[in-house]
């Protein structure tokens, strides 16, 4: 089964997002994206902890501890970038400002409920961030994540197990197997990233899948 | 004459009384008043319910005042990290309460004190367990959360000019809760990296206006060794 890995993943995705679309890329995998917007779009990147604007690492050694994303790693400022404080920063997103999202995720239900903070483990100190308010804020809430879990089970479930960051929320999601467009009626398949066939791609998820009459 | 400028940290803050809510700025290291927190450690007020998005890194600022036991109840939204060991430490003794607050609404709320504003809908969390026993409304065919504001006795923020009015700008990211918890406590410290005369602020670039800052201490800036 070939599989794609995180990075043709956050590069299948960022082919998706459109010239001049504010963005708010989530901590850990979806930061990836990053990487790979294409050059001739300008697409903003927006960080909760107060920036618009957001450009590459910066060199070693350039770093300043004042300039971070909300991953709190180094970053640079474009020019035409912007700071505020967080309760703006939280405004854009709560306000349906952001155009985008991309947050990782445990779980996603065929409704496109989230499970993404917190594993239900009752000795688990829990954090949630500002994952909540992003699923419930930008105009696209977009899921980044691997199809199966380590041990192979479907990250796609008829209803997720794991408490929920939002319900309802996902517009689609982008797997190392497929894209997924969640819908009233169900999941569609938009494309298969890999070799499977429909049926097997079927056989892996948790839920029915639809063929979009699009998809390749 | 107005003159909020105080000598030291420690001046600063010896009347912070055991039992005190203190709102602490800063998003990791970004904005952390580290050499408040210091004072406020050896000021030596216990039993304090702090409010911060994190609930500290290694052992300097917040971790070294969650490590001196000196923080019963923590208010935040991402206590859970690499290097949060104070307060995974802490937490899994029972030694501290810890109220979990989608990062938005912890904004909002602290926002919302500073306003005047008596509670507010938001659609963050609803239909979550973190919504769980508090009141719902559908307003327009969207559900909400009524949540309340966050007041505090204290906030101990970093920026990065003042003058003795206590206007103040920041510096990049560093700004992030500085302005909100300026306007919400009852007596907002402020460190900064530089103290200038009246008038040498450009108005159009203050950001927390004097009214909402009772004390500034200069700190110059030194750079901590990771």
């Amino acid at each position: 089964m070939k599989k794609l890995d995180r990075k043709q993943i956050a590069a299948r995705l960022a082919r998706d997002i459109p010239d001049g679309a504010y963005v708010n890329l989530g901590i850990g995998l979806p930061t990836l994206v990053a990487d790979y917007l294409p050059k001739d779009r300008e697409i903003i990147l927006h960080s909760e902890n107060g920036v618009l604007g957001i450009g590459p690492r910066p060199a070693p050694g350039d770093e300043d501890e004042d300039l971070i994303n909300a991953g709190k790693e180094p970053v640079t400022l474009l020019k035409g970038g912007s700071f505020f404080h967080h309760a703006d920063s939280f405004g854009m997103i709560r306000g349906r400002h952001l155009d985008y999202c991309v947050l990782g995720a445990f779980q996603v239900s065929a409704q496109g409920d989230l499970a993404n903070w917190h594993t239900g483990a009752p000795d688990a100190i829990p954090a949630v961030g500002g994952a909540m308010d992003l699923a419930v804020g930008a105009k696209h809430v977009l899921v980044m994540m691997e199809h199966l879990t380590k041990d192979g089970k479907s990250k796609i479930v008829e209803r997720c197990t794991y408490p929920l960051t939002g319900a309802r929320c996902v517009g689609r999601i982008y797997t190392d197997l497929a894209v997924l467009d969640v819908q009233a009626d169900g999941l569609h398949v938009v494309e298969i990233l890999g070799d499977l066939p429909f049926d097997e791609l079927q056989r892996l998820t948790g839920v029915p899948l639809k063929k979009l009459a699009t998809a390749a | 004459m107005i003159d909020k400028f105080i000598a030291t940290a420690e001046e600063a803050l010896a009347d912070v009384p055991d039992g005190a809510t203190v709102l602490i700025g800063g998003f990791g290291n970004a904005g952390m008043p580290a050499q408040l927190i210091e004072a406020l450690i050896a000021q030596g007020a216990r039993g304090l319910t702090v409010v911060n998005n994190n609930a500290g890194n290694a052992d300097a600022g917040l971790a070294a005042l969650i490590g001196a036991k000196r923080v019963r109840k923590i208010i935040c939204s991402f206590p859970r990290q690499a290097d949060s060991w104070h307060f995974d430490k802490a937490y899994r003794a029972g030694e501290i309460e810890l109220e979990l607050v989608p990062q938005g609404t912890l904004a909002e709320r602290i926002r919302a004190a500073g306003a005047g504003v008596g509670a507010f809908y938001t659609p963050t969390a609803y239909g979550t367990r973190l919504a769980e026993g508090k009141e719902t409304r559908r307003i327009g065919g969207i559900d909400y959360v009524l949540e309340y504001p966050i007041h505090a006795d204290y906030a101990l923020i970093k920026a990065d000019r003042a003058d003795r009015w206590g206007n103040l700008t920041y510096r990049m990211t560093a700004r992030n809760f500085g302005p909100i918890m300026a306007a919400a406590a009852r007596v907002t410290v402020a460190q900064v990296r530089e103290t200038v005369g009246l008038g040498e602020l450009d108005p159009e670039i203050v950001v927390t206006p004097g009214i909402f800052v009772q004390r500034v201490v200069r700190i110059p800036s030194l750079r901590q060794a990771a």
